[in-house]
């Protein structure tokens, strides 16, 4: 119980990037499919965070000039968030006009029910 | 039987990660890079935030491959909904008077903090990209609110490729001044101020401006497009 609380980001995270593996494997929604990319990303985003987090540290902006270089977490893993939060919200705009072209072609958004895609 | 085959397959990787991450204590001690980052990251590149300075300064040509990425996205999602044939707009409601006045009172505030947000990125939290974002929001309030509203593309692609050539042709002075390309030229200045860190404010301008009209656009394209 004790190491599941001391690592609760990292369970938090793989339960997230779990179920939404989960979603895009067993759904056949194309709506739900994007949902579970989206909790992928947002899981694995929280894990890099949590990987470069430092027991006791703040945020690396130096708001005022007592703070102590110590004192802050790794800056590096979220700068890749940073980045990896617009390339998320890129793909998702992606996927979404994508599936807007399908249902406008099949009227349907059961992958099932689409020719040609099979699963 | 998917499902359980799913299952199967998500418990492998489910052993995966743990076996990773239990060598990768939570809280341990940070990396050299981000040792040498904090360390000389004011003095070299006389921006407050760490985080900005690995973006925009260290890591800038990273930046560029991403705007570039969030540029390709936004073009295909236009090529993709380009509105053919319009006119066959199905009557939609009209918003209520609190949706309708809200959103002209907050319009012009949202994008004064967007703007706030992105020209004090070297400084506060936030940045360029969220800055944008903050803008792209106030342009769907618009859209919510008022139901024939349409962007100006015309304008809008004009900011985007203007902003974008500026961050290229900052980067391409540096390499002419400095010798590298995106190499910060420009007197660092006083740290702390908000003239300060050359030319991360700069690049972070054009980022944001940016990022709110390509993200405004991939509004405008799910708004506009007949069965969104």
């Amino acid at each position: 119980m004790e190491a599941l609380y001391s690592n609760m980001y990292y369970v938090g995270a793989g339960a997230l990037i779990l179920v939404g593996l989960y979603i895009i494997l067993v759904k056949s929604n194309l709506i739900k499919v994007i949902i579970g990319i989206h909790l992928l990303d947002t899981g694995v985003n929280v894990l890099l965070v949590a990987v470069g987090y430092i027991k006791g540290g703040t945020a690396p902006i130096f708001t005022r000039t007592s703070l102590a270089p110590t004192q802050f977490v790794d800056p590096i893993p979220q700068a890749l968030v940073l980045t990896a939060i617009v390339i998320g919200v890129g793909v998702l705009a992606l996927a979404l006009s994508i599936v807007v072209k399908l249902y406008e072609n099949y009227g349907t958004l059961d992958v099932r029910k689409i020719k040609g895609l099979k699963w | 039987m998917r499902k359980f085959v799913s299952v199967i397959l998500l418990g492998f990787i489910a052993a995966g990660f743990f076996f990773a991450l239990s060598d990768i204590p939570f809280g341990d001690d940070r990396m050299g890079v981000a040792k040498y980052y904090i360390e000389n990251g004011i003095a070299q590149t006389g921006a407050v935030n760490i985080v900005t300075s690995v973006v925009v300064n260290y890591r800038a040509l990273d930046t560029l491959g991403e705007v570039t990425v969030l540029f390709v996205a936004s073009l295909g999602l236009g090529a993709l909904l380009y509105p053919g044939n319009r006119g066959v707009d199905e009557e939609k409601q009209r918003a209520s008077l609190i949706v309708r006045t809200g959103a002209r009172i907050l319009f012009p505030l949202i994008l004064l903090f967007g703007a706030y947000i992105f020209v004090h990125g070297h400084l506060t939290p936030g940045g360029g990209f969220q800055g944008g974002a903050v803008i792209a929001s106030a342009f769907l309030l618009q859209y919510l609110a008022h139901r024939h509203y349409q962007l100006d593309r015309r304008q809008f692609s004009l900011v985007e490729s203007g902003s974008g050539a500026a961050f290229v042709l900052v980067g391409l002075l540096g390499l002419a001044v400095g010798g590298y390309f995106l190499n910060n030229f420009i007197g660092k200045g006083v740290p702390y101020s908000l003239f300060s860190a050359g030319v991360i404010p700069i690049l972070y301008v054009a980022i944001g401006l940016k990022v709110g009209a390509e993200l405004a656009g991939i509004v405008a394209g799910l708004m506009e497009s007949r069965s969104g």
